[in-house]
């Protein structure tokens, strides 16, 4: 068990890993959920040009491996012109890639909230737009937090690839210090250990969020299904 | 007065080469209430969701206050708010409490401030009987409470007519009564109303005119007291009395009075 002191030993090293990976997750989740909410709006309500536009990018960005993705940001644009740096390369490429997989989660919710309560939305007065504001997302959004939770956990695993354009995230300084020590064996339980404690950390506070969004009447239903 | 609030001409409804309605002329006074009847598949559920433009016609004109709403270019968002409707399975927004549901509409739509539409949305609660639930949420309420709040939410909109489309179909039958209750009190108040409904006491005792469609046309149609006791078409004269067999008679409507 001795890896178990890397963790002391080289505390700043993890840290600032940690903390950068957070960073990616962060920006990845905020940036891919605003394009996942978009493109789920779309896809839904859009007309045919915006429907098909919202379902090429989901199947492109779900259908290609995140890597070949995060090469073609950095090593490809520089060809077209766009030279990125590698923060935001992987910033760019976790948003468009987590926002293909919420859009499907956030599409999944919009849908099974089903066209009454859109019918009656419009039937008091309201427009199509107010009634998606007011009425479909405020429920699509509560019902999608058990399935969405997937994806925080996801990307914060996925973020590790950034290592790979040598962003110094916990994968990266893992791998830094593994070379010093000659002792990768040691210095990936550690790491590990790491992601495991953001996960579990995390899926707390997504249980959190999920009863205490939870509409008062429904909750038999939720826990039902738990 | 002698002008009707609501006034349908020749309406047409075709669903993929079907004939849902086929020539429909219908005519509601201020303070009527109208009770469609007729077969399942007919189109009375089709005739309301065409009145609140949530269907669109294929012919003919539908006229509100003497304005017609079929015409091209009207707003109709503005058209529904003038025109309340409820539904058979309720649909209240699972996400607000009683409350909420009722004040939504005020606020979004008609910009009311909050203090205002609170007002107007306990009043709304009020004349249903569910003051007391307004801090229930809808998986909180029965049926028929569910129901009555729908009614409140539509009602908030001070709506010049009001439509039912089979309010009591989805209700457990003790939970029925009180939803009938209310739509009673509604219509001696002067509410103009369109009912879609099988309760053929409230029908007999509330409705000003009966209207018995059937395969997307209006058959017959009259005082409760002609259709039932003196139709012309026996095929009214048949579903009146099936249906009656089915729904109750007069001592049904009773157990709601």
């Amino acid at each position: 068990m001795e890896w178990l002191n890397y963790l002391v030993r080289y505390s700043d090293q993890f840290w600032s890993g940690t903390v950068l990976t957070l960073k990616l997750v962060g920006v990845g989740l905020a940036a891919g959920f605003a394009l996942g909410l978009v493109a789920a709006l779309l896809r839904v309500y859009g007309g045919k040009a915006l429907h098909w536009i919202a379902i090429g990018y989901i199947e492109l960005f779900r259908g290609t491996p995140l890597l070949v993705q995060l090469f073609l940001v950095y090593f490809g644009l520089p060809d077209m012109g766009i030279t990125l740096d590698r923060m935001t390369a992987a910033y760019i490429t976790l948003a468009l890639n987590s926002g293909a997989y919420q859009a499907e989660y956030l599409r999944g919710a919009i849908q099974s909230i089903g066209s009454g309560q859109m019918m009656a939305a419009r039937a008091i007065g309201m427009t199509r737009l107010q009634a998606i504001r007011h009425i479909i997302l405020p429920q699509a959004l509560r019902m999608v937090i058990p399935a969405w939770s997937n994806e925080p956990i996801s990307l914060i695993k996925a973020s590790a690839v950034a290592y790979l354009i040598a962003v110094p995230d916990l994968m990266n300084q893992a791998k830094i210090i593994a070379g010093r020590l000659y002792d990768p064996i040691g210095v990936y339980f550690a790491v590990a250990l790491i992601y495991l404690v953001i996960v579990f950390i995390l899926t707390w506070l997504l249980g959190l969020l999920e009863r205490k969004t939870a509409i008062p009447g429904m909750e038999m239903e939720a826990q039902r299904t738990h | 007065m002698d002008n009707p609030i609501l006034n349908i001409v020749e309406v047409a409804k075709i669903y993929a080469g079907n004939e849902v309605l086929k020539s429909i002329s219908l005519q509601v006074k201020e303070g009527d209430t109208v009770v469609l009847i007729g077969p399942s598949g007919t189109g009375k559920s089709t005739l309301l969701r065409c009145i609140n433009l949530l269907t669109r016609i294929d012919r003919g004109h539908i006229y509100l206050d003497g304005n017609e709403i079929t015409a091209p270019g009207v707003n109709e968002n503005h058209v529904r708010q003038n025109i309340g409707m409820v539904f058979q399975d309720f649909l209240l927004f699972n996400h607000l409490n009683a409350l909420d549901n009722v004040m939504t509409a005020p606020i979004r739509v008609k910009k009311m401030s909050a203090k205002e539409a609170r007002e107007k949305a306990m009043y709304e609660l009020e004349r249903v009987g569910l003051k007391d639930k307004a801090g229930n949420y809808p998986g909180q309420l029965s049926g028929g409470q569910k129901q009555r709040v729908a009614i409140a939410r539509a009602l908030a909109m001070d709506p010049r007519i009001m439509l039912f489309d089979e309010p009591t179909s989805a209700l457990d039958p003790e939970l029925i009564g009180e939803v009938l209750e209310v739509m009673r009190k509604l219509a001696l108040e002067g509410m103009t109303m369109v009912c879609v409904t099988h309760e053929m006491g409230f029908a007999r005792q509330v409705a000003t005119n009966i209207v018995f469609m059937e395969k997307g046309l209006i058959v017959e149609q009259g005082s409760p007291d002609k259709m039932f006791n003196h139709p012309e078409y026996p095929r009214t004269r048949e579903f009146l009395w099936k249906i009656t067999e089915l729904y109750g008679n007069e001592k049904e409507a009773g157990k709601g009075a």
